[in-house]
Protein backbone atom coordinates (compact mmCIF):
# COMPACT_ATOMS: atom_id res chain seq x y z
CA UNK A 1 0.00 0.00 0.00
CA UNK A 2 1.18 3.48 -0.77
CA UNK A 3 1.67 5.58 2.23
CA UNK A 4 3.46 8.88 2.67
CA UNK A 5 5.57 7.29 5.35
CA UNK A 6 6.84 4.43 3.33
CA UNK A 7 10.19 6.06 2.72
CA UNK A 8 11.02 5.92 6.39
CA UNK A 9 12.75 2.58 6.22
CA UNK A 10 13.66 2.26 9.87
CA UNK A 11 10.02 1.71 10.83
CA UNK A 12 9.50 -1.92 11.82
CA UNK A 13 6.15 -3.56 11.20
CA UNK A 14 4.29 -2.70 14.38
CA UNK A 15 2.17 -5.86 14.37
CA UNK A 16 5.09 -8.26 14.56
CA UNK A 17 6.79 -6.15 17.17
CA UNK A 18 3.64 -5.94 19.23
CA UNK A 19 3.12 -9.66 18.75
CA UNK A 20 6.28 -10.28 20.75
CA UNK A 21 4.91 -8.27 23.63
CA UNK A 22 1.56 -10.01 23.52
CA UNK A 23 3.28 -13.37 23.32
CA UNK A 24 5.28 -12.51 26.42
CA UNK A 25 2.21 -11.41 28.32
CA UNK A 26 0.38 -14.60 27.41
CA UNK A 27 3.20 -16.87 28.46
CA UNK A 28 3.33 -15.31 31.89
CA UNK A 29 -0.42 -15.33 32.40
CA UNK A 30 -2.08 -18.26 34.10
CA UNK A 31 -5.53 -17.16 33.05
CA UNK A 32 -6.98 -16.02 29.75
CA UNK A 33 -6.21 -12.37 29.11
CA UNK A 34 -8.93 -10.15 27.69
CA UNK A 35 -7.92 -8.01 24.74
CA UNK A 36 -8.42 -4.91 26.87
CA UNK A 37 -5.88 -6.13 29.43
CA UNK A 38 -3.36 -6.89 26.69
CA UNK A 39 -3.89 -3.46 25.20
CA UNK A 40 -3.47 -1.78 28.57
CA UNK A 41 -0.29 -3.71 29.34
CA UNK A 42 1.23 -3.04 25.93
CA UNK A 43 -0.01 0.53 25.96
CA UNK A 44 -1.51 0.28 22.51
CA UNK A 45 -4.94 0.43 20.99
CA UNK A 46 -7.20 -2.63 21.16
CA UNK A 47 -7.24 -2.70 17.35
CA UNK A 48 -3.50 -3.24 17.21
CA UNK A 49 -3.75 -6.06 19.70
CA UNK A 50 -6.22 -7.69 17.33
CA UNK A 51 -3.67 -7.62 14.53
CA UNK A 52 -0.97 -9.04 16.77
CA UNK A 53 -3.28 -11.82 17.94
CA UNK A 54 -4.09 -12.70 14.38
CA UNK A 55 -0.42 -13.11 13.71
CA UNK A 56 0.06 -15.21 16.82
CA UNK A 57 -2.99 -17.41 16.15
CA UNK A 58 -1.41 -18.27 12.84
CA UNK A 59 1.85 -19.18 14.46
CA UNK A 60 0.44 -21.04 17.46
CA UNK A 61 -1.93 -23.52 15.91
CA UNK A 62 -2.31 -27.29 16.35
CA UNK A 63 -0.52 -27.92 13.06
CA UNK A 64 2.45 -25.68 13.59
CA UNK A 65 3.22 -25.67 17.27
CA UNK A 66 3.14 -27.50 20.57
CA UNK A 67 1.56 -24.39 21.97
CA UNK A 68 -1.90 -23.42 20.81
CA UNK A 69 -3.39 -19.98 21.19
CA UNK A 70 -7.12 -19.92 21.77
CA UNK A 71 -9.89 -17.52 22.68
CA UNK A 72 -11.53 -18.97 25.75
CA UNK A 73 -13.33 -17.79 28.90
CA UNK A 74 -13.38 -14.21 27.76
CA UNK A 75 -9.72 -13.92 26.88
CA UNK A 76 -6.71 -15.26 25.03
CA UNK A 77 -4.62 -18.07 26.44
CA UNK A 78 -2.02 -20.62 25.53
CA UNK A 79 -2.59 -24.30 25.98
CA UNK A 80 -0.65 -27.41 25.10
CA UNK A 81 -1.39 -28.97 21.74
CA UNK A 82 -3.51 -32.11 21.66
CA UNK A 83 -0.52 -33.96 20.18
CA UNK A 84 1.45 -33.29 23.33
CA UNK A 85 -1.28 -34.46 25.68
CA UNK A 86 0.21 -37.85 26.43
CA UNK A 87 3.55 -36.41 27.39
CA UNK A 88 1.77 -33.78 29.46
CA UNK A 89 -0.29 -36.43 31.19
CA UNK A 90 2.84 -38.20 32.40
CA UNK A 91 3.92 -35.09 34.23
CA UNK A 92 0.79 -33.11 34.99
CA UNK A 93 -2.71 -33.61 36.22
CA UNK A 94 -5.52 -33.17 33.76
CA UNK A 95 -7.83 -30.23 34.35
CA UNK A 96 -10.70 -32.68 34.94
CA UNK A 97 -8.94 -35.85 35.98
CA UNK A 98 -11.76 -38.29 36.45
CA UNK A 99 -14.42 -36.89 34.20
CA UNK A 100 -17.80 -35.83 35.51
CA UNK A 101 -20.80 -37.91 36.54
CA UNK A 102 -24.14 -37.59 34.81
CA UNK A 103 -25.52 -35.81 37.88
CA UNK A 104 -22.60 -33.38 37.86
CA UNK A 105 -22.98 -32.67 34.15
CA UNK A 106 -26.72 -32.08 34.45
CA UNK A 107 -26.25 -29.77 37.40
CA UNK A 108 -23.48 -27.96 35.59
CA UNK A 109 -25.68 -27.60 32.53
CA UNK A 110 -28.55 -26.17 34.57
CA UNK A 111 -26.30 -23.68 36.34
CA UNK A 112 -24.58 -22.71 33.08
CA UNK A 113 -27.79 -22.17 31.16
CA UNK A 114 -30.10 -20.85 33.83
CA UNK A 115 -27.72 -19.57 36.50
CA UNK A 116 -27.06 -18.00 38.83
CA UNK A 117 -29.27 -20.49 40.62
CA UNK A 118 -29.85 -21.66 44.15
CA UNK A 119 -29.63 -25.30 45.18
CA UNK A 120 -33.41 -25.66 45.60
CA UNK A 121 -33.93 -24.28 42.11
CA UNK A 122 -31.56 -26.81 40.60
CA UNK A 123 -33.10 -29.59 42.69
CA UNK A 124 -36.53 -28.63 41.40
CA UNK A 125 -35.47 -29.22 37.84
CA UNK A 126 -33.48 -32.36 38.52
CA UNK A 127 -36.13 -33.72 40.88
CA UNK A 128 -33.54 -34.83 43.44
CA UNK A 129 -31.38 -33.31 46.12
CA UNK A 130 -28.27 -31.72 44.60
CA UNK A 131 -26.38 -30.61 47.71
CA UNK A 132 -23.60 -33.15 47.29
CA UNK A 133 -23.25 -32.56 43.58
CA UNK A 134 -23.07 -28.80 44.05
CA UNK A 135 -20.44 -29.20 46.75
CA UNK A 136 -18.38 -31.39 44.40
CA UNK A 137 -18.58 -28.88 41.57
CA UNK A 138 -17.56 -26.06 43.89
CA UNK A 139 -14.65 -28.19 45.06
CA UNK A 140 -13.51 -28.67 41.47
CA UNK A 141 -13.80 -24.98 40.85
CA UNK A 142 -16.39 -25.37 38.10
CA UNK A 143 -19.05 -23.38 39.90
CA UNK A 144 -18.80 -20.77 42.61
CA UNK A 145 -21.03 -18.77 44.86
CA UNK A 146 -22.40 -15.76 43.12
CA UNK A 147 -24.51 -13.73 45.49
CA UNK A 148 -27.69 -14.53 47.33
CA UNK A 149 -31.30 -14.72 46.33
CA UNK A 150 -31.96 -11.71 48.51
CA UNK A 151 -30.04 -10.31 51.41
CA UNK A 152 -30.48 -13.36 53.61
CA UNK A 153 -31.69 -15.84 51.01
CA UNK A 154 -30.20 -19.00 49.58
CA UNK A 155 -26.77 -18.86 47.97
CA UNK A 156 -26.78 -18.64 44.22
CA UNK A 157 -24.25 -20.49 42.12
CA UNK A 158 -22.75 -19.58 38.77
CA UNK A 159 -20.17 -21.22 36.55
CA UNK A 160 -16.57 -20.08 36.82
CA UNK A 161 -14.06 -18.97 34.16
CA UNK A 162 -12.41 -22.37 34.75
CA UNK A 163 -15.62 -24.02 33.56
CA UNK A 164 -15.51 -22.01 30.36
CA UNK A 165 -11.85 -22.81 29.94
CA UNK A 166 -12.22 -26.54 30.43
CA UNK A 167 -15.17 -26.71 28.08
CA UNK A 168 -13.52 -24.39 25.61
CA UNK A 169 -16.19 -21.71 25.69
CA UNK A 170 -15.45 -18.18 24.72
CA UNK A 171 -18.24 -17.20 27.11
CA UNK A 172 -21.53 -18.67 28.34
CA UNK A 173 -23.13 -17.22 25.22
CA UNK A 174 -21.17 -19.83 23.26
CA UNK A 175 -23.32 -22.62 24.71
CA UNK A 176 -25.55 -24.15 22.03
CA UNK A 177 -29.22 -23.32 22.16
CA UNK A 178 -31.39 -26.04 23.59
CA UNK A 179 -34.76 -24.35 23.50
CA UNK A 180 -35.52 -25.94 20.16
CA UNK A 181 -36.36 -28.97 22.25
CA UNK A 182 -39.40 -27.07 23.47
CA UNK A 183 -41.67 -29.18 21.27
CA UNK A 184 -41.15 -31.90 23.83
CA UNK A 185 -43.77 -30.47 26.14
CA UNK A 186 -46.48 -31.30 23.68
CA UNK A 187 -44.93 -34.60 22.83
CA UNK A 188 -44.57 -35.85 26.39
CA UNK A 189 -48.03 -34.63 27.24
CA UNK A 190 -49.55 -36.42 24.31
CA UNK A 191 -47.88 -39.64 25.23
CA UNK A 192 -48.94 -39.22 28.83
CA UNK A 193 -52.53 -38.77 27.88
CA UNK A 194 -52.63 -41.19 25.01
CA UNK A 195 -52.65 -43.92 27.57
CA UNK A 196 -54.73 -42.31 30.26
CA UNK A 197 -57.48 -40.53 28.43
CA UNK A 198 -58.45 -42.93 25.74
CA UNK A 199 -60.08 -44.98 28.38
CA UNK A 200 -63.77 -44.30 28.93
CA UNK A 201 -64.36 -42.70 32.28
CA UNK B 1 -43.72 -46.53 15.79
CA UNK B 2 -44.78 -46.38 19.39
CA UNK B 3 -46.93 -49.25 20.49
CA UNK B 4 -48.23 -48.52 23.92
CA UNK B 5 -50.38 -51.62 23.80
CA UNK B 6 -48.07 -53.71 25.91
CA UNK B 7 -47.90 -51.04 28.55
CA UNK B 8 -51.59 -50.39 28.58
CA UNK B 9 -52.41 -54.00 28.88
CA UNK B 10 -50.12 -54.50 31.80
CA UNK B 11 -52.26 -56.06 34.50
CA UNK B 12 -51.39 -54.85 37.95
CA UNK B 13 -52.06 -56.52 41.24
CA UNK B 14 -50.94 -54.02 43.86
CA UNK B 15 -51.90 -53.42 47.46
CA UNK B 16 -53.73 -50.25 46.58
CA UNK B 17 -54.93 -51.08 43.12
CA UNK B 18 -55.88 -53.97 40.95
CA UNK B 19 -56.41 -53.62 37.22
CA UNK B 20 -54.75 -52.50 34.03
CA UNK B 21 -52.03 -49.86 34.03
CA UNK B 22 -53.97 -47.40 31.89
CA UNK B 23 -56.85 -47.36 34.38
CA UNK B 24 -54.41 -46.67 37.17
CA UNK B 25 -52.94 -43.81 35.20
CA UNK B 26 -56.27 -42.21 34.43
CA UNK B 27 -57.37 -42.53 38.05
CA UNK B 28 -54.20 -40.85 39.17
CA UNK B 29 -54.53 -38.07 36.62
CA UNK B 30 -58.13 -37.53 37.69
CA UNK B 31 -57.01 -37.40 41.30
CA UNK B 32 -59.18 -40.32 42.24
CA UNK B 33 -56.33 -42.45 43.43
CA UNK B 34 -53.87 -40.95 45.88
CA UNK B 35 -50.41 -41.51 44.50
CA UNK B 36 -48.73 -41.76 47.84
CA UNK B 37 -50.58 -44.96 48.55
CA UNK B 38 -49.12 -46.59 45.48
CA UNK B 39 -45.93 -48.56 45.63
CA UNK B 40 -44.39 -47.63 42.31
CA UNK B 41 -41.64 -50.18 42.68
CA UNK B 42 -44.33 -52.85 42.54
CA UNK B 43 -45.47 -51.50 39.19
CA UNK B 44 -41.93 -51.60 37.88
CA UNK B 45 -41.50 -55.18 39.06
CA UNK B 46 -44.80 -56.16 37.42
CA UNK B 47 -43.68 -54.64 34.17
CA UNK B 48 -40.35 -56.42 34.23
CA UNK B 49 -42.07 -59.71 35.01
CA UNK B 50 -44.48 -59.03 32.19
CA UNK B 51 -41.59 -58.39 29.79
CA UNK B 52 -39.91 -61.51 30.99
CA UNK B 53 -43.05 -63.59 30.47
CA UNK B 54 -43.37 -62.30 26.91
CA UNK B 55 -39.85 -63.51 26.23
CA UNK B 56 -39.01 -60.68 23.86
CA UNK B 57 -37.60 -57.26 24.49
CA UNK B 58 -40.11 -54.73 23.24
CA UNK B 59 -38.05 -51.54 23.17
CA UNK B 60 -40.95 -49.29 22.27
CA UNK B 61 -42.95 -50.57 25.18
CA UNK B 62 -39.97 -50.09 27.47
CA UNK B 63 -39.56 -46.51 26.33
CA UNK B 64 -43.22 -45.82 26.81
CA UNK B 65 -43.17 -47.39 30.23
CA UNK B 66 -40.15 -45.36 31.27
CA UNK B 67 -41.88 -42.12 30.32
CA UNK B 68 -45.02 -43.03 32.19
CA UNK B 69 -43.37 -44.39 35.28
CA UNK B 70 -41.02 -41.42 35.51
CA UNK B 71 -44.01 -39.12 35.26
CA UNK B 72 -45.66 -41.00 38.11
CA UNK B 73 -42.47 -40.94 40.14
CA UNK B 74 -42.14 -37.23 39.67
CA UNK B 75 -45.78 -36.65 40.61
CA UNK B 76 -45.37 -38.77 43.68
CA UNK B 77 -42.15 -37.09 44.73
CA UNK B 78 -43.76 -33.71 44.41
CA UNK B 79 -46.83 -34.82 46.33
CA UNK B 80 -44.59 -35.52 49.28
CA UNK B 81 -43.68 -31.87 49.69
CA UNK B 82 -46.63 -29.94 51.08
CA UNK B 83 -46.03 -26.63 49.33
CA UNK B 84 -45.51 -28.37 46.03
CA UNK B 85 -48.65 -30.33 46.61
CA UNK B 86 -50.60 -27.15 47.22
CA UNK B 87 -49.14 -25.72 44.06
CA UNK B 88 -50.19 -28.70 41.99
CA UNK B 89 -53.45 -29.25 43.84
CA UNK B 90 -54.68 -25.87 42.71
CA UNK B 91 -54.39 -27.05 39.14
CA UNK B 92 -57.00 -28.98 37.29
CA UNK B 93 -55.87 -32.47 36.31
CA UNK B 94 -55.52 -31.12 32.78
CA UNK B 95 -53.24 -28.33 33.91
CA UNK B 96 -51.37 -30.60 36.24
CA UNK B 97 -50.56 -32.88 33.35
CA UNK B 98 -49.45 -29.83 31.36
CA UNK B 99 -47.27 -28.64 34.23
CA UNK B 100 -45.82 -32.07 34.63
CA UNK B 101 -45.02 -32.30 30.95
CA UNK B 102 -43.44 -28.86 31.10
CA UNK B 103 -41.19 -29.88 33.97
CA UNK B 104 -40.22 -33.10 32.30
CA UNK B 105 -39.34 -31.16 29.18
CA UNK B 106 -37.29 -28.73 31.22
CA UNK B 107 -35.40 -31.63 32.71
CA UNK B 108 -34.91 -33.15 29.28
CA UNK B 109 -33.40 -29.92 28.12
CA UNK B 110 -31.01 -30.04 31.05
CA UNK B 111 -30.10 -33.59 30.05
CA UNK B 112 -29.59 -32.55 26.48
CA UNK B 113 -27.31 -29.76 27.57
CA UNK B 114 -25.48 -32.17 29.86
CA UNK B 115 -24.88 -34.48 26.92
CA UNK B 116 -23.43 -31.63 24.94
CA UNK B 117 -21.13 -30.76 27.82
CA UNK B 118 -20.05 -34.39 28.08
CA UNK B 119 -19.06 -34.52 24.42
CA UNK B 120 -17.31 -31.23 24.71
CA UNK B 121 -15.39 -32.45 27.73
CA UNK B 122 -14.48 -35.62 25.89
CA UNK B 123 -13.01 -33.53 23.07
CA UNK B 124 -11.09 -31.24 25.33
CA UNK B 125 -10.04 -33.46 28.18
CA UNK B 126 -6.58 -33.86 26.75
CA UNK B 127 -5.88 -30.17 26.51
CA UNK B 128 -3.45 -29.06 29.14
CA UNK B 129 -3.09 -25.50 30.19
CA UNK B 130 -1.60 -23.49 32.95
CA UNK B 131 -3.90 -23.18 35.89
CA UNK B 132 -3.61 -21.36 39.11
CA UNK B 133 -4.12 -17.96 40.51
CA UNK B 134 -3.19 -15.02 38.35
CA UNK B 135 0.31 -13.82 39.08
CA UNK B 136 0.40 -10.64 41.02
CA UNK B 137 -0.71 -7.87 38.77
CA UNK B 138 0.31 -4.56 40.28
CA UNK B 139 -2.55 -2.21 39.73
CA UNK B 140 -1.17 0.98 38.29
CA UNK B 141 -1.53 3.57 40.98
CA UNK B 142 -3.08 6.83 40.12
CA UNK B 143 -0.40 9.44 40.08
CA UNK B 144 -1.15 12.58 42.01
CA UNK B 145 -0.24 16.02 40.84
CA UNK B 146 2.53 17.57 42.96
CA UNK B 147 1.09 18.91 46.16
CA UNK B 148 2.34 21.35 48.73
CA UNK B 149 3.03 19.79 52.14
CA UNK B 150 1.32 22.76 53.70
CA UNK B 151 -1.91 21.62 52.15
CA UNK B 152 -1.56 18.34 53.98
CA UNK B 153 -0.93 20.20 57.23
CA UNK B 154 -3.99 22.26 56.53
CA UNK B 155 -6.07 19.16 55.95
CA UNK B 156 -4.73 17.47 59.08
CA UNK B 157 -5.38 20.53 61.16
CA UNK B 158 -9.01 20.31 60.26
CA UNK B 159 -9.03 16.76 61.53
CA UNK B 160 -7.10 17.55 64.70
CA UNK B 161 -9.81 19.78 66.10
CA UNK B 162 -11.84 18.14 68.80
CA UNK B 163 -15.20 17.29 67.38
CA UNK B 164 -18.16 19.10 68.85
CA UNK B 165 -20.05 17.29 71.57
CA UNK B 166 -22.80 15.32 69.86
CA UNK B 167 -26.15 16.81 70.52
CA UNK B 168 -28.49 14.66 72.52
CA UNK B 169 -31.37 17.07 72.54
CA UNK B 170 -33.40 14.76 70.37
CA UNK B 171 -33.10 12.12 73.07
CA UNK B 172 -34.22 14.32 75.91
CA UNK B 173 -37.80 13.57 76.63
CA UNK B 174 -38.09 15.99 79.49
CA UNK B 175 -40.23 14.75 82.32
CA UNK B 176 -41.11 17.53 84.67
CA UNK B 177 -41.26 16.21 88.24
CA UNK B 178 -44.71 15.16 89.42
CA UNK B 179 -44.16 17.25 92.53
CA UNK B 180 -44.24 20.39 90.39
CA UNK B 181 -47.83 19.62 89.43
CA UNK B 182 -48.79 18.35 92.87
CA UNK B 183 -47.82 21.77 94.21
CA UNK B 184 -49.56 23.50 91.39
CA UNK B 185 -52.85 21.62 91.84
CA UNK B 186 -52.78 22.07 95.60
CA UNK B 187 -52.16 25.77 95.21
CA UNK B 188 -54.94 26.01 92.69
CA UNK B 189 -57.38 24.18 94.95
CA UNK B 190 -56.55 26.45 97.83
CA UNK B 191 -57.81 29.33 95.73
CA UNK B 192 -60.70 27.60 94.01
CA UNK B 193 -62.91 24.69 94.98
CA UNK B 194 -62.92 23.18 91.51
CA UNK B 195 -61.21 23.51 88.13
CA UNK B 196 -61.31 22.09 84.65
CA UNK B 197 -58.27 19.93 83.82
CA UNK B 198 -58.23 20.63 80.08
CA UNK B 199 -58.32 24.35 80.64
CA UNK B 200 -55.44 24.26 83.07
CA UNK B 201 -53.14 22.20 80.91
CA UNK B 202 -53.91 23.95 77.64
CA UNK B 203 -50.70 24.88 75.89
CA UNK B 204 -48.54 22.31 77.68
CA UNK B 205 -46.63 19.57 75.88
CA UNK B 206 -47.96 16.02 75.76
CA UNK B 207 -45.40 14.89 78.32
CA UNK B 208 -46.31 17.71 80.64
CA UNK B 209 -50.00 16.94 80.33
CA UNK B 210 -49.29 13.32 81.13
CA UNK B 211 -47.31 14.23 84.24
CA UNK B 212 -50.00 16.71 85.25
CA UNK B 213 -52.54 13.90 85.00
CA UNK B 214 -50.32 11.60 87.05
CA UNK B 215 -50.21 14.28 89.71
CA UNK B 216 -54.03 14.29 89.72
CA UNK B 217 -54.11 10.55 90.23
CA UNK B 218 -51.64 10.92 93.06
CA UNK B 219 -53.84 13.54 94.73
CA UNK B 220 -56.87 11.33 94.23
CA UNK B 221 -55.04 8.43 95.81
CA UNK B 222 -54.33 10.57 98.83
CA UNK B 223 -57.98 11.52 98.91
CA UNK B 224 -57.25 15.21 98.49
CA UNK B 225 -59.44 15.66 95.45
CA UNK B 226 -62.42 14.23 93.63
CA UNK B 227 -62.31 13.69 89.91
CA UNK B 228 -65.42 13.69 87.76
CA UNK B 229 -66.00 13.20 84.07
CA UNK B 230 -69.48 13.22 82.56
CA UNK B 231 -68.59 10.82 79.78
CA UNK B 232 -65.70 9.65 77.65
CA UNK B 233 -63.70 12.61 76.33
CA UNK B 234 -65.83 15.01 78.30
CA UNK B 235 -63.97 17.66 80.33
CA UNK B 236 -62.36 16.33 83.50
CA UNK B 237 -63.43 18.30 86.51
CA UNK B 238 -61.45 18.35 89.69
CA UNK B 239 -62.81 19.46 93.01
CA UNK B 240 -61.56 19.58 96.56
CA UNK B 241 -62.37 16.46 98.53
CA UNK B 242 -63.02 18.46 101.70
CA UNK B 243 -66.64 17.43 101.94
CA UNK B 244 -65.90 13.75 101.57
CA UNK B 245 -62.95 13.91 103.85
CA UNK B 246 -64.94 15.57 106.55
CA UNK B 247 -67.56 12.90 106.04
CA UNK B 248 -65.07 10.15 106.49
CA UNK B 249 -63.72 11.86 109.54
CA UNK B 250 -67.20 11.98 110.86
CA UNK B 251 -67.68 8.35 110.16
CA UNK B 252 -64.40 7.57 111.82
CA UNK B 253 -65.10 9.46 114.92
CA UNK B 254 -68.55 8.09 115.26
Amino acid sequence: MDSPLRLITTEVTPASELAKTVEALLVVASQPLPVEDLAAAAEVDVLHIGEALELLSERYSEEKSGIVLELVAGGWAFRASAAASEACARLFEKPVEKGLSQAALETLAIVAYLGPMTRPEVARIRGVNVDGVIAGLVERGLIAEGGRENEFGAIRYRTTPLFERIFGLESLAALPRVDDLGADVTEIRERLEAVAEKRPA
Amino acid sequence: MVTPVAVRELELDLDAFEGPFDLLLSLVLRDELPLRELDLAEIIISFIEHLHAKGELDLDACGEFLILISALLELKARAMFPEEEAELAELEPEEAAEELARRLAEYRRAKEAANWLRERLEERRDYFFRMGPAPLAPKSERKLAPQSPLKLVEALRGLAVEPPEPSTTHMALRFPPTSQFLDRWRALLRRRTRFDFDQEVAGLSRVEIAVAFLALLELRKQNEIAIAQAGPFAPIRISRADAERSLSWTAHSA
